[in-house]
């Protein structure tokens, strides 16, 4: 069986690679605190596997990852010179090879696809071939090798520090940025664990009007969309505004359709996911790894339909589900 | 007294709006809400360190796309985001906008199917998507100002959010739908289908797609007049 661990230290490993590879650019002005921030970032993937076991104190983690947050907020991290071609050079390749170039590219994509719907299903002696629950992420770490794999071979590449120097640029480009996903995750858990939600709730009940349905569809579907602002993903705001308003007000007082009340309700919170900075993976990071002067772009573009469809959302949960 | 010590745990909440409302680092904003809400929620200082220990060992996950960037950095060095403006500009009827609708029609099918990784941001907007929504943008219009050429990419990575979040709740077995019927049918003793939840998906699912649609089509609009008025346009359709 191919176990998630085993990408984890991959993508691991590649950090850390990278990281040495910051480190010996004497291009980079920060190149110490850089590959400090890149080197912790790939060591934590590694020892994470032990601390999802319980076998290692998660302790240590916790302080790595706020020294990395302290390297990178305080501004000691920075980045080099890209080793790469010249404009001419692209041009140049790009007239050679031509359509060509696309066939890794959607290597990635197809291989992936081909995990997800055929190899999901597949067994070796008595085990699935991909762990259970995990071949979303385990397809898109196969796609990139098998891509890295096919390109080497196409244009005729042998190094492959070439490739590592290269994904090092774009992550330097990209910077802490990444980082902040799995960050906001953890924030997620600690407002959890201190009862953030039980005040949120207790906040809701006390606005929640009496008597209007239409009102109460209101409260539950702005509520989600603030909540989900706040926390960065509706999953944490799911429980909180069902639990005070879904289920005891729209299906139970108001005998509302609950699958309509609740698929409807988490639609709403997506809408937030739409404009919320807090949703790193989804609108901080793409503008990073797309090299945006402005980090809010994504969600500047994002935000006249956010609105649009929480409306639309309010609408479609009162006419047809309540 | 008690009720209000419990209220305090919203502290955690303003430091996170005001620390993004006036732009500082985010990772610092965040490790300073973590550790003021965990301290404010009775956590001991070696709980909250823990807390953080976990939350990035359970959160790998999302980071795990950076194992696409050597291969996609490769290529780009040997011109795939040239190559796929070539590519666009054969096709003479598809502009930036149509480039688009038609990129948040396909995620949206794919992301229906449960096919929620084939495309993304790392994957497919930066190489592919974004290169073809300026080269079809080049085009039309020439040289893009770089506010322009901001925008277009914006739009790009907003296509593949909005495909994404509302073909996602289409398909039965995504996380969202789990989450709702394990939630809803253990704390209130009900029983709720993915399915049935899945159909009622389906009405938002077509206001996004007509929405952001018609938004990214209008895109072509911005972009003429963006031309017309020259680079000091930014933002005119605000």
């Amino acid at each position: 069986m191919i176990r998630a661990e085993w990408f984890f230290w991959l993508v691991g490993g590649v950090f850390l690679v990278m990281a040495a590879q910051m480190l010996a650019d004497r291009t980079n002005p920060r190149r110490h605190g850089t590959a400090a921030f890149w080197g912790l970032l790939g060591a934590g993937f590694v020892y994470s596997t032990w601390v999802t076991d319980k076998k290692a104190p998660a302790e240590p983690l916790g302080a790595a990852v706020l020294v990395m947050a302290c390297l990178a907020g305080f501004g000691f991290t920075g980045r080099g010179t890209a080793r790469t071609a010249t404009p001419a050079q692209r041009a140049a390749d790009a007239a050679r090879f031509g359509n060509r170039l696309f066939v890794p590219a959607l290597t990635i994509p197809a291989v992936a696809l081909v995990c997800a719907v055929g190899v999901k299903r597949l067994h070796a002696g008595g085990e699935p071939v991909l762990e259970k629950g995990s071949e979303t992420i385990l397809g898109l770490g196969i796609g990139a090798v098998v891509a890295l794999a096919v390109a080497m071979v196409m244009l005729r590449e042998k190094r492959i520090s070439v490739p590592l120097h290269a994904g090092r640029s774009i992550l330097e480009t990209a910077g802490w940025v990444m980082l902040l996903p799995q960050l906001l995750a953890t924030l997620g858990a600690i407002f959890s664990v201190a009862g953030v939600g039980d005040q949120v709730r207790r906040i809701t009940t006390a606005v929640l009007p009496d008597g209007s349905v239409f009102l109460a569809v209101v409260v539950y579907c702005v509520g989600m969309f603030l909540f989900t602002v706040v926390m960065g993903n509706g999953f944490a705001a799911f429980p909180v505004m069902t639990a005070a308003v879904g289920w005891p007000v729209l299906v139970q007082q108001a005998h509302g359709s609950a699958p309509g009340v609740m698929a409807v309700g988490m639609l709403a919170g997506f809408c937030g996911t739409l404009v919320t900075p807090m949703a790193a993976n989804y609108n901080m990071v793409p503008a990073a790894l797309l090299e945006l002067t402005d980090r809010y772009g994504p969600i500047k573009a994002q935000l006249p339909t956010a609105f649009i469809l929480l409306a639309c959302n309010i609408g479609i949960m009162s006419v047809f589900a309540v | 007294m008690r009720k209000a010590g419990r209220m305090l745990v919203l502290l955690g909440v303003l430091v996170v709006v005001a620390g993004f409302a006036t732009r500082r680092n985010p990772l610092l904003v965040v490790g300073v809400a973590g550790i003021t809400t965990g301290l404010l929620g009775g956590l001991s200082p070696r709980e909250v360190l823990a807390a953080f220990g976990t939350g990035f060992a359970s959160s790998r996950s999302v980071t795990i796309f950076a194992i696409t960037l050597p291969v996609i950095g490769l290529l780009e060095r040997h011109g795939l985001q040239e190559q796929a403006r070539h590519l666009i500009a054969r096709f003479a009827g598809l502009t930036t906008g149509r480039f688009l609708a038609l990129y948040l029609l396909l995620r949206q099918l794919t992301a229906a199917l449960g096919l929620n990784s084939v495309f993304g941001q790392a994957q497919t907007v930066r190489p592919l998507a974004a290169p073809m929504a300026e080269g079809a943008a080049e085009r039309s219009h020439g040289q893009l100002p770089d506010a322009v050429r901001e925008k277009v990419r914006a739009y790009t990575a907003s296509a593949d959010n909005v495909g994404l979040f509302f073909g996602e709740d289409v398909f039965l077995a995504v996380g969202s739908i789990l989450l709702i019927t394990g939630f809803v049918n253990t704390t209130y003793h009900t029983h709720l289908e993915p399915l049935d939840l899945a159909l009622w998906a389906v009405p938002t699912a077509l206001c996004a797609l007509f929405v952001h649609g018609w938004r990214l089509l209008r895109l072509d609009r911005t972009l003429e007049h963006a031309r017309v008025a020259g680079p000091a346009a930014k933002g005119a359709d605000k």
